[in-house]
């Protein structure tokens, strides 16, 4: 056996994990809209005004990212069935993906709440605007340009972490390379193709984020020291 | 109830492997976050470029690959390492890499002032980083120190993928022995979140400790 690279192996299992790939980016996609949308929902409910809702919020929160990812897919997989919900691995595993960096989405948000100047929505309550439209037309506008890099960081984060999906017998990227590895003896070149894939998707990303991140600060220039 | 007291070495055994795991790889990932972090501020490219590399590969390629790529192709390379040994190195080296950003970002927010007055009371750089930009450097890491902590605590779970027998593993046996599913990942789960706030009260108290004499600050 040696250790060097075989570059028609590497292309022969090119198309297994391009497969394997285009399911981790299913799950991405699916666990990021969720994730934004219940993050900006669990915004909303730890800065409600009935104490029970924020306080809940909050706890569910700090419970679910300080506990392990991989144990919450475990919970999905095993317990939903029990109670009478059958996911398929995918569905389960984008579900909470989703869930979970939608806790990280929540923060992201509140932070960005806390940058928009107080005086702003003293002014907008001067006005007569109701809460929901002082959310709507004064508070979100201001706080996206602050929001939308710290949320393009959790997605790539959320990317990053579809490698736990293989645990619960989701076919991505990982579980396919192990597999291919498994099957033909050879473990270097679908490894290392696995990860230089998440590397160059995750620089990309990266990437953009930063050209957003530059965009938004010339759109609003004053912003760049509320970050 | 009863079928979890039974279990319960299994899982104080399997909590034994997460500590250690994870207290060796934060050892680990201190060292890692602080060469590689000041390496990223030194003069020399030949010493900054190889500092980048590290920390980008190991932040935009997730824990699991690094610890598959470690236990699965590290042997075909001649290098036989334990599964713990692979635990300790795959997620230190990957927290490592989120330190060194940190220590980075600490080191270059201490003001420009500081180093100049200590260049012109005849301090060598080797000292003016250890007597004057590290303490001030360090009370800004430690808060992110603390989050990164409850990242290793958190991704210490995955060393049950390449057959280390953690809390995580000793969970996945007790369901799979006795199929009391939510009691075994439940129970887990409370595990980790006490531990997390455990780590976080630490932090705490260190940041109190290391705040004396802060602008605003308290003294003890």
């Amino acid at each position: 056996m040696t250790p060097i690279i075989d570059i028609d192996f590497a292309i022969e299992i090119l198309p297994a994990l391009g497969a394997g790939l285009l399911r981790s980016l299913v799950a991405t996609c699916f666990g990021s809209v969720l994730a934004l949308l219940l993050g900006f929902l669990l915004f909303l409910a730890i800065g409600a005004r009935r104490r029970a809702i924020r306080r809940g919020s909050r706890f569910l929160l700090g419970f679910v990212r300080s506990t392990p990812l991989l144990v919450q897919l475990y919970c999905a997989y095993f317990i939903l069935p029990q109670i009478g919900l059958d996911l398929s691995p995918i569905a389960a595993g984008s579900l909470v993906l989703g869930l979970h960096y939608a806790c990280f989405a929540a923060e992201v948000f509140r932070a960005g709440r806390a940058a928009v100047p107080h005086g702003q929505l003293e002014i907008a309550t001067a006005l007569g605007l109701r809460p929901a439209q002082i959310m709507r037309l004064v508070v979100i506008p201001q706080m996206l340009p602050v929001v939308l890099p710290g949320l393009g960081n959790t997605l790539i984060a959320l990317f990053k972490e579809t490698p736990s999906l293989s645990a619960i017998t989701v076919a991505e990227l990982l579980f396919t390379a192990r597999i291919v590895g498994a099957e033909n003896f050879r473990y270097l070149e679908p490894m290392a193709l696995c990860g230089l894939i998440y590397l160059t998707l995750s620089l990309a990303f990266a990437g953009g984020v930063n050209l957003l991140e530059s965009r938004l600060q010339w759109a609003a220039p004053h912003r760049k020291a509320a970050r | 109830m009863a079928l979890l007291i039974k279990a319960a070495p299994d899982l104080l055994s399997g909590l034994l492997v997460t500590l250690l795991i994870g207290a060796g790889a934060a050892v680990l990932a201190t060292a890692a976050a602080f060469v590689a972090g000041l390496a990223s501020h030194a003069r020399s490219r030949a010493v900054r470029v190889p500092a980048r590399i590290y920390i980008e590969v190991f932040r935009g390629t997730s824990a699991l690959v690094q610890l598959y790529f470690l236990f699965y192709v590290l042997p075909l390379l001649g290098v036989l390492l334990p599964a713990w040994a692979v635990g300790i190195l795959g997620l230190g080296l990957c927290i490592g890499a989120y330190g060194a950003v940190v220590v980075t970002a600490a080191v270059g927010a201490v003001p420009p002032g500081q180093k100049e007055a200590a260049a012109a009371l005849g301090l060598r750089p080797m000292q003016a980083m250890r007597l004057v930009v590290l303490p001030q450097a360090l009370r800004v890491m430690l808060p992110q120190f603390g989050n990164l902590s409850v990242e290793l605590l958190k991704a210490t779970a995955l060393v049950s993928l390449i057959t280390l027998h953690d809390l995580t593993f000793e969970a996945q046996m007790f369901n799979q022995e006795t199929l009391h599913t939510a009691e075994a990942f439940l129970t887990i789960l409370v595990v980790y979140y006490l531990l997390a706030q455990g780590i976080m009260r630490g932090f705490g108290v260190l940041q109190a400790r290391f705040d004396v004499g802060a602008r605003g600050g308290h003294v003890l």
